[in-house]
């Protein structure tokens, strides 16, 4: 009950010192706002980015063919020696014969000129095709595979995903490092703004400390004003990103260039995404409040 | 046992000035002692060091059997609850009513709003106060403003109040006013008074313990003592 007498006092305080010291509190909550509006973007963007290289790379598999002229004995071997490669989820295996139908299904063109060749004149070969469990792994199997004997070639969509990866990795890189440099001036503004509320409030810590205040007691008015900060800099950014997003959803339709780039559904996506901006806005003006603290409080 | 002890205590401040010298001191509880002695003579630093602003460079210092010079930093607070302290300079928050100056005191220490009230209103009628409970700091007169962090200082009902020249900043007729304010509370509620003084009339009318120090030295310490021009 004393402690939540305390909080309560404390929270008072804090709302109270931020409206006092409006115009410096507008600087950090105006810096707040910003770094927030980024860091939205970057979370945004990222879980994005992981959604859909998840998506995609579910559906990657190792296509293998093997030499023209395996035998179906050799063919079982090599079937055993895949089943047996740890990382190997399922597999599906053609023959030539079966390749070749399906081909033929799927275009005229193929049905016509593939109906010139039969038996061992056919390009064709028989192929397994290999899902893992493990997709990291995905080119350590790929090579695995590639050394067993009558095996020619083994492909798997390497390339794509690769590029598409680093390109995002490369891009959050730069991201992260403007979000830090950003939080680090938020930190420096929100530092002297408290030390701001703590000078003007001299007095009534020095009686706060006659008269028996815990340190506690003292410091935490000085806290909560950093994370009040904090709280009012994520209003604007919340507000933005969610109806941004969902206008962004609605307009592409929930996916970018192709069926393959799936946007994340809004709900509940922008919950935890307001969360998180709610979170970092709180903890940054705790972190710049608490440092104010330590320095200009001496408690 | 004595309530407030001094062994071997010296005070040497960082600059190198040192403002009490091997001081020895034994207080009685319920005692009123008054600490005279000239300009510089130490009586401030001696007050300081009983409520922790300042802490002794040799000896012990203790209050009510705990060695203040070892608390902690973080645990001085514990201290501060058991005592009051008044200023010359009062120390009343401008923005805060005398009511709220009082209560604030027990806000800080996250006191029910019920008790507060109740000891608040206590506290203000033992100094006279009653009827101005909601006028602010400026509309009072020194006098009564001295009253108000008397009350504040006596509101969680202390067993040592210290008081360092608390009626530096007033005319006679105030001072001998707050004399008899304090002499009351140290009657009634048994608290012990420990006062830093210039004040040669209101000592010599008091009759109490007086503890002289010159230049850092205690000179005399006398039971119903009086101002002693000679010794300072
Ligand atoms: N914080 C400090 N740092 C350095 N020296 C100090 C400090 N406070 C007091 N002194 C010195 O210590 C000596 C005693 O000072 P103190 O304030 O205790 O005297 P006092 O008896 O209270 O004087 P006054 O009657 O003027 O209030 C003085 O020489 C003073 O200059
Ligand atoms: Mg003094």
């Amino acid at each position: 009950m004393k402690l939540f007498r305390m909080l309560g006092r404390s929270i008072r305080d804090a709302f109270k010192s931020v409206i006092r010291n409006f115009s410096l509190s507008l600087a950090s909550i105006s810096c707040i706002t910003i770094t927030l509006i980024i860091v939205a973007i970057a979370v945004i963007a990222s879980f994005n980015v992981q959604n859909f290289t998840t998506e995609i790379e579910k559906d990657l598999t190792i296509v293998i063919f093997l030499d023209g002229e395996t035998t179906e004995e050799e063919a079982k071997q090599v079937e055993k020696t895949i089943k047996k490669i740890s990382n190997v989820s399922e597999y599906t295996f053609q023959t030539k014969q079966e390749v070749k139908e399906k081909m033929q299904e799927e275009s005229e063109v193929f049905k016509t000129v593939l109906d010139n060749f039969e038996g061992e004149d056919s390009p064709l070969k028989d192929t397994f095709q290999v899902k893992v469990k493990d997709v990291e792994k995905i080119k350590q199997t790929a090579e695995k595979i590639e050394k067993i004997d009558h095996v020619s070639v083994v492909r798997y969509g390497e390339g794509m995903v690769d590029k598409l990866v680093s390109a995002f990795t490369s891009i959050e890189k730069v991201t992260y490092g403007i979000v830090f440099a950003l939080i680090l001036v938020t930190i420096f503004l929100i530092v002297n703004t408290i030390k701001l509320t703590i000078s003007a409030r001299r007095k009534e810590i020095g009686i706060m400390r006659l008269v028996g205040a815990s340190n506690f007691t003292i410091k935490t008015p000085f806290i909560i004003e950093g994370m009040v900060l904090g709280l009012f800099g994520s209003i604007i950014p919340i507000i933005l990103s969610t109806y941004g997003y969902i206008a962004f959803y609605n307009h592409f339709d929930g996916y970018l260039y192709s069926e393959l780039i799936q946007l994340i559904v809004p709900e509940p996506f922008i919950y935890q995404v307001s969360l998180i901006v709610l979170g970092t806005g709180i903890i940054v003006g705790m972190i710049g409040s608490s440092g104010a603290v330590r320095k200009y409080l001496k408690v | 046992m004595d309530f407030i002890r001094l062994i071997n205590v010296e005070k040497r401040y960082k600059n190198g000035v040192t403002a009490i010298y091997d001081l020895n001191l034994a207080i009685e509880k319920g005692s009123f002692v008054f600490i005279v002695g000239g300009s510089g003579s130490g009586k401030s630093t001696l007050i300081k060091m009983l409520y922790r602003e300042e802490k002794p460079t040799k000896g012990q210092v203790i209050v009510g059997g705990l060695d203040v010079a070892k608390l902690k930093n973080k645990k001085v607070y514990r201290l501060r609850r058991k005592l009051g302290i008044v200023f010359q300079d009062y120390k009343l928050l401008p923005k805060l009513t005398v009511y709220e100056n009082v209560a604030f005191a027990l806000e800080c220490l996250g006191e029910k709003k019920s008790i507060i009230r109740q000891k608040v209103l206590k506290s203000l009628e033992d100094v006279g106060l009653k009827n101005k409970v909601h006028s602010y700091p400026d509309q009072l007169s020194g006098g009564e403003q001295q009253r108000v962090a008397i009350a504040r200082a006596i509101v969680n009902d202390p067993k040592l109040l210290l008081c360092d020249e608390p009626t530096g900043n007033l005319d006679p007729a105030k001072s001998m006013e707050i004399m008899q304010v304090l002499e009351e509370i140290n009657k009634n509620r048994g608290t012990t008074i420990i006062m830093a003084t210039h004040d040669k009339e209101i000592v010599n009318k008091m009759k109490k313990q007086v503890i002289t120090l010159k230049e850092g030295h205690l000179v005399t310490n006398k039971k119903k003592g009086k101002y002693e021009d000679e010794a300072i």
